[in-house]
């Protein structure tokens, strides 16, 4: 098959980008979205020009290294998968296909579709953590913990940082993502001792990253490739009011 | 204490649930427009009165004013660093596809409602207030006359129908969304919160819309 890209070029950080028109035919329908990106830059370095950078690792969806705007949605057409999970039997022969670096304050362009995360960084070195003494494991019996407790705290564990929901959310907010690291501590004894001063410690780390307010359109759940629900963010909020209220 | 996202929130669904519960008030002393005529003017100009009289209405007022006054201006600081944290627009923008456009558009629909109580005050507020009413049979300050005859006219009817479907489409998803950000986050409790969400704003909405067309067709003075 055969697609006309559009594609966002940015030399660096502080330069103007544009999109660029590509015309790239013999596309295999198994191929995945970034193979079909890879052959795309062979051909470009054949001809001697800069090929599109783009962030990847993993390629098995697991990673979150890979993400970018594809003709307007996160991750491309589809809901709850990463880029490199998405197949081009999703889209039509001769399909124009925009395809565009996640956009936020906080996530400045790099080059080309490649973006920087840190803030996401910051957020979790803010308080995405528990305090323990190292040494020994103790006795895993010691510490009762309910299957469904380990199942709720391992759903919000299970983001992958790609900044899906920022890029989707109208508002860039980083609720979600911030959202599912609190609740992921809070949901298992070992996190619940520093819970009030982690969640505002990591609620002002993300405003101060720049993010916007969560207007709960939902949108974030829907297209996050985990699937984290939105019910999080309300756990973040009541986590946070609870705290604003019994902190001393 | 520091005004973070999370805070400026709180304040939006804090006054958005005040006025929820006020809209509730307002439109049970409302329906009693729905009364056969002779008995709606005295029955509605006594409430009026009784209103205006009592200083725990007064408080509560007052109250209202400032949380009409703070959702709207914290509307507008939220959006604006909103917009700050957007920063360069997709040249293909198809996000909205995966949101209802309700829930992405609350800005507009509050600039609506805005609107109408601009021009819902001066009609009756203000001339409630400050307007020389003349008095009715009981001495009472004839508001129902005015209600009546200002829902005489056409185009008056549609602003105002206008304004409740704009109200409605706040509601549908303001309501819900001010109990997210309060911290709801049992999944039982939520999913049941948003459906009495649904039947609240479907009844708050058809029941403020109903008024001014009974009074059209009904009551043709």
């Amino acid at each position: 098959m055969k697609l006309y890209l559009k594609v966002w070029r940015q030399e660096h950080r502080e330069s103007k980008g544009k999109m660029i028109d590509y015309e790239v035919g013999g596309i295999s329908v198994h191929m995945s979205f970034l193979e079909m990106l890879d052959m795309l830059n062979e051909r470009l370095i054949q001809k001697g020009e800069r090929v599109i950078e783009f962030d990847h690792d993993c390629r098995e969806g697991i990673c979150g290294a890979c993400g970018m705007m594809i003709n307007g949605r996160a991750h491309g057409p589809l809901s709850g998968t990463t880029t490199c999970q998405l197949h081009m039997r999703s889209f039509k022969d001769g399909e124009t296909v925009y395809i565009e670096p996640f956009r936020a304050a906080a996530f400045p362009v790099l080059r080309d579709l490649k973006i920087d995360r840190s803030s996401f960084d910051h957020i979790i070195q803010a308080g995405g953590y528990i305090s323990t003494s190292t040494g020994q494991a103790p006795e895993a019996n010691s510490l009762p913990i309910s299957h469904d407790t380990t199942e709720a705290a391992f759903d919000a564990a299970a983001c992958i940082g790609c900044g899906a929901c920022v890029a989707t959310c109208k508002n860039s907010s980083a609720a979600l993502f911030t959202s599912a690291k609190v609740s992921h501590l809070v949901l298992l004894p070992q996190g619940k001792l520093e819970s009030a001063n982690r969640v505002i410690k990591m609620v002002n780390q993300m405003d101060e990253e720049g993010f916007g307010h969560c207007s709960n359109t939902e949108a974030c759940e829907v297209e996050c490739p985990q699937e984290i629900s939105v019910l999080h963010i309300g756990r973040m909020n009541f986590h946070y009011n609870k705290a604003l209220i019994l902190r001393k | 204490m520091k005004q973070t996202t999370l805070i400026y929130k709180m304040i939006m669904a804090a006054t958005g649930l005040f006025l929820c519960f006020f809209l509730v008030i307002h439109l049970l002393g409302n329906l009693q427009l729905l009364l056969p005529e002779a008995e709606a003017r005295a029955q509605f100009n006594w409430y009026s009165h009784l209103l205006s009289g009592n200083i725990l209405i007064k408080i509560i007022s007052y109250v209202l004013y400032l949380s009409l006054i703070g959702h709207a201006v914290y509307a507008l600081l939220i959006t604006l660093k909103n917009n700050k944290a957007n920063g360069q627009k997709y040249a293909y923008d198809k996000r909205g596809s995966v949101s209802t456009w309700n829930s992405r558009n609350m800005g507009i629909l509050g600039a609506i409602i805005l609107i109408f109580l601009v021009i819902h005050f001066k009609d009756y507020w203000y001339e409630y207030k400050f307007g020389g009413l003349p008095l009715d049979g009981k001495g009472n300050k004839d508001l129902y006359a005015i209600v009546i005859s200002s829902f005489q006219q056409g185009w008056y009817i549609i602003i105002y129908e206008i304004s409740f479907l704009a109200l409605g489409f706040h509601l549908l998803h303001g309501f819900f969304s001010a109990t997210r950000t309060i911290g709801l986050y049992h999944p039982k409790y939520a999913k049941a919160v948003r459906v009495f969400g649904w039947i609240y704003s479907l009844l708050i909405t058809l029941g403020f819309m109903l008024i001014p067309l009974y009074i059209y067709f009904n009551l043709n003075l």
